[in-house]
């Protein structure tokens, strides 16, 4: 896989989106991300483990706490790759939007 | 207005949209050819020069883009598959570049949201490699950039 397939495959899951979520905040430890989720602490790691492979977050040791937190340049490519598109799309809407106001105007 | 663009999974894409206006005159604008032709074009130097769309369950769609200065087109075909006026629609599309690409599935929801409407589509194709493509290609808004891209493989007119 590409880093950005990588990205995408571990984007793909909501429970690992939440957790880059939280993240996007500042760090966090690994033990208080489960917390909103009803899963098992094996179960997070097992995410975590998936999002620092994808190069999304990095995990550091401090003491007794493993530190989760975004990785740089996290999104880097995630973030240009709908680009194109979005461009489109809004060109597309921008039109729509004047359009639907025209309309609008004729009936009232 | 605020547009979000989101990958849902490798093969599915929602796009959502507000729009000042209601989910009636949303979906018209969405439905009836002679409203699409004015909107539906991408960027500047691309015209709708044909467009068919027959919003019942079963319904044909074709639509065709130019370049302006006729240096390229493309074509578009499709079915209605389920219609909800003006709340949902479903359906599916090939784009003609001329090579057919995969059959996208697209859910268009109009959804009120105060004197306005909320549209949120999700767009979903069989594999990845398809989605990656249809990205790239700035899909069916027919990009001059897409062009370029096929100009780069040698496949463009």
């Amino acid at each position: 896989m590409t880093d950005l397939d990588s990205k995408f495959a571990a984007l793909s899951d909501p429970t690992r989106r939440a957790i880059l979520a939280r993240l996007l905040d500042g760090p966090a430890p690994a033990g208080t991300l489960a917390e909103p989720f009803d899963i098992t602490p094996p179960a997070v790691s097992r995410h975590l483990k998936v999002l620092e492979q994808a190069g999304l977050i990095t995990r550091t040791v401090q003491g007794q706490q493993r530190i989760c937190a975004l990785a740089p340049g996290a999104l880097d490519g995630v973030e240009d790759y709908l680009g194109p598109l979005r461009a489109a799309l809004a060109a597309n809407y921008a039109r729509l939007d004047a359009l639907l106001d025209t309309l609008q105007n004729r009936k009232t | 207005m605020t547009m979000t663009t989101e990958r849902l999974s490798p093969t599915s894409l929602r796009v959502t949209r507000r729009f000042a206006a209601p989910p009636a005159l949303v979906w018209q604008a969405h439905t009836d050819p002679d409203l699409i032709r004015r909107w539906l074009f991408g960027p500047d130097g691309w015209v709708l020069t044909r467009c068919e769309h027959d919003a019942r369950p079963g319904g044909k769609m074709f639509y065709r883009w130019e370049m302006e200065d006729g240096s390229g087109g493309f074509e578009l075909t499709g079915e209605v598959l389920e219609v909800d006026p003006p709340h949902r629609m479903k359906h599916v599309e090939i784009m003609h570049l001329p090579d057919p690409t995969p059959p996208n599935t697209v859910v268009t929801r109009f959804i009120a949201d105060g004197s306005g409407t909320l549209m949120d589509m999700v767009m979903t194709v069989d594999d990845a490699a398809t989605m990656e493509a249809m990205i790239a290609t700035g899909m069916t808004e027919g990009m001059e950039a897409s062009y370029t891209r096929l100009d780069g493989l040698g496949l463009g007119s």
